[in-house]
């Protein structure tokens, strides 16, 4: 059995007790998205101010676990001063990093994953969001670490199907 | 049986009753277990998988069909398990008043789909409360969406009792009255009295959802005075994929069939169809045979230990665990949900501990083998109401005992390690 060490990394709790970019963003102009894991009811909002396709403003706000709070934050750290570009790819290779189970748990967006035949960081790259690698060994957990990925990936949708409409 | 009864006192031991669970064993693969998620759904004693065993082994046929004698036997077994299940719970008329569903969601919505289809129409009114499982709400919302009913909610008193201040305003024109019996996040046992009382006086039905109270203590259909009750196997003992509706046979009489099939008609012709009798109107298809069989060996079961018995050992357990976890928790733990009190609170435990998540409580506590939920208990409204996304819960049952609750105050300290 996986112990709790490998969940419960120092930099995840970390994360946890001092999360990064919480807060809110005025939406207009910024887009303000959310998500929810049904199973246990943790809520996350994203706001994203995206100019010329850069994110250069990130906040998350909203209620979770631990494990769906530092990853949201991670997360934010991660893309906040990068391209779309560059948070989608960092969207394919923490979900690549996370898929071992999710893919028996059904995902909603498995279709779109390999289209854009873009290339996937192994956990290399992944910076410190590879200590949430751990979570894999604990499938109920998967959700709450993809959470905030999931809605920043419905973020980024309708930031650029509302750029492309006329 | 290992139960003993005392003279002086309804004694129940909770260890020697352990040993006829065999998930709950010291010698289970992996370990044993501190199960405090009775209230999700309880283990089985080996009584009811012995029965439900020997049926598959010496007797299974399908019912109401065949002719020869182990389909007999089938047919004879399942409706004897109906009438020992419909006692059970006091049912005037077992044999025609209890319904086998799939588990009291089933029953609930059996109600929502037949009698209030047929009965409510736009403008009519339902009262609920804001304490209710999504089992009492969903159908009734559906209801409300496809036929403009109003729906009314009892609210939740600050002493996690729900506040009946207001009862008979709130039920005047209602059609229904439909509420739990036991809140499976507070603990609260809800007086139905009262409740039965206004709707009578305004002419409403009642519906109450025993599926936290019919495990714990004993329940009678008729001295509750209400029209509908619905229970589910899986929370007293008994297998999974069969709960009950008990209803006053008129009512049933007079309600349309639910699912339509075999075994729910008396004729069928190609331009229409003549239901069956009470109760196999409502049981369309292949019914849960081994189940009900394994359902009625779960009532003997508690039978065998006393309802009264276990209802006792429970109040006294959920008094001391409340005590000990706010004895070293203090101000770290919130309780949610009435004090200790023998009648009016059952052994579900919902608490926040220190602003961790509960989670993060759960899994800690998993790796010590003890077995709590974590989340919403399938009642967003009433955690909104609190205030919260989800809570922990321990709940109690009649194998779990003292040391179980200092195993949880214990693991409680592991997370407090880890996140304080
Ligand atoms: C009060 C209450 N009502 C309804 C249900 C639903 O039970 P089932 O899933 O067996 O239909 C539950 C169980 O979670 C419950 O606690």
């Amino acid at each position: 059995m996986a112990g709790l060490e490998d969940l419960y990394r120092e930099i995840i709790l970390d994360h946890y007790r001092s999360p990064r970019n919480r807060g809110e963003l005025p939406a207009p102009p910024a887009h303000r998205v959310e998500g929810f894991n049904p199973l246990c009811g943790d809520e996350i909002v994203v706001f994203l101010d995206v100019v010329d396709r850069v994110v250069v403003d990130v906040k998350i706000s909203g209620q979770g676990c631990s494990i769906s709070q530092s990853s949201a934050s991670m997360m934010s750290a991660a893309i906040k001063g990068h391209t779309v570009e560059q948070a989608r790819a960092l969207v394919r290779s923490f979900k690549s990093m996370m898929s071992i189970h999710e893919a028996h748990l059904g995902t909603e967006d498995g279709g779109t994953e390999q289209a854009a035949g873009a290339e996937i960081l192994g956990p290399d790259s992944l910076g410190e969001l590879a200590a949430l690698q751990g979570v894999v060994k604990f499938p109920v957990r998967i959700k709450c670490a993809t959470l905030s990925w999931n809605t920043l990936t419905q973020g980024l949708d309708e930031i650029e199907s509302e750029a492309a409409a006329p | 049986m290992s139960a003993s009864r005392t003279a002086d006192a309804l004694a129940l031991d909770p260890r020697a009753l352990r040993a006829d669970f065999p998930l709950l064993s010291p010698e289970r693969p992996g370990g044993r277990v501190v199960y405090l998620d009775s209230a999700a759904s309880a283990q089985r004693p080996r009584a009811v998988l012995d029965a439900m065993d020997e049926y598959y082994t010496t007797t299974h046929a399908n019912v109401h069909r065949g002719v020869y004698a182990i389909a007999e036997e089938a047919t004879r077994r399942y409706e004897q398990a109906r009438v020992t299940i419909g006692r059970f719970v006091g049912a005037p008329r077992p044999a025609t008043e209890i319904v086998f569903t799939k588990n009291v969601t089933e029953a609930i919505n059996l109600v929502a789909y037949t009698w209030a289809r047929k009965e409510l129409a736009k403008g009519d009114a339902i009262v609920l409360s804001e304490v209710e499982h999504h089992a009492n709400i969903v159908p009734w919302l559906m209801l409300a969406e496809e036929r403009g009913i109003e729906l009314r909610y009892i609210p939740l008193g600050a002493d996690y009792h729900l506040d009946l201040s207001d009862l008979d305003k709130l039920v005047e024109g209602a059609r229904l009255v439909s509420v739990t019996s036991a809140s499976n996040v507070l603990g609260t046992v809800v007086d139905l009295a009262p409740i039965v009382a206004a709707a009578r006086r305004a002419g409403a039905l009642v519906l109450a959802d025993g599926a936290q109270l019919v495990p714990h203590r004993p329940v009678d259909v008729s001295l509750l005075g209400v029209d509908f009750f619905g229970f589910t196997g899986h929370k007293m003992l008994g297998p999974t994929g069969i709960g009950v509706l008990w209803a006053r046979e008129e009512l049933l009489e007079a309600m349309p069939p639910f699912l339509g099939g075999g075994e729910m008609i008396r004729d069928v012709r190609l331009d229409g169809f003549t239901p069956n009798e009470l109760p196999w109107k409502f049981e369309a298809g292949t019914p849960p045979i081994a189940e009900a069989i394994g359902l009625e060996a779960a009532v003997h079961y508690l039978e065998g230990v006393g309802l009264d018995a276990v209802h006792e050992h429970e109040a006294r357990l959920t008094a001391y665990a409340i005590d000990r976890l706010r004895s070293t928790y203090g101000d770290e733990i919130t309780i949610f949900g009435p004090e200790p009190d023998p009648v009016r609170r059952a052994g579900v435990i919902s608490f926040a501990f220190g602003g961790v998540h509960p989670h993060d409580v759960a899994q800690v506590l998993d790796t010590k083998g003890i077995c709590v939920r974590a989340g919403h208990h399938c009642a967003k409204p009433l955690m909104r109401r609190l205030g919260v996304g989800a809570t922990t819960r321990a709940s109690l049952y009649l194998y779990n005992d003292e040391e179980d609750v200092d195993e949880l105050v214990r693991g409680l300290g592991e997370v407090h390690k880890l996140f304080g």
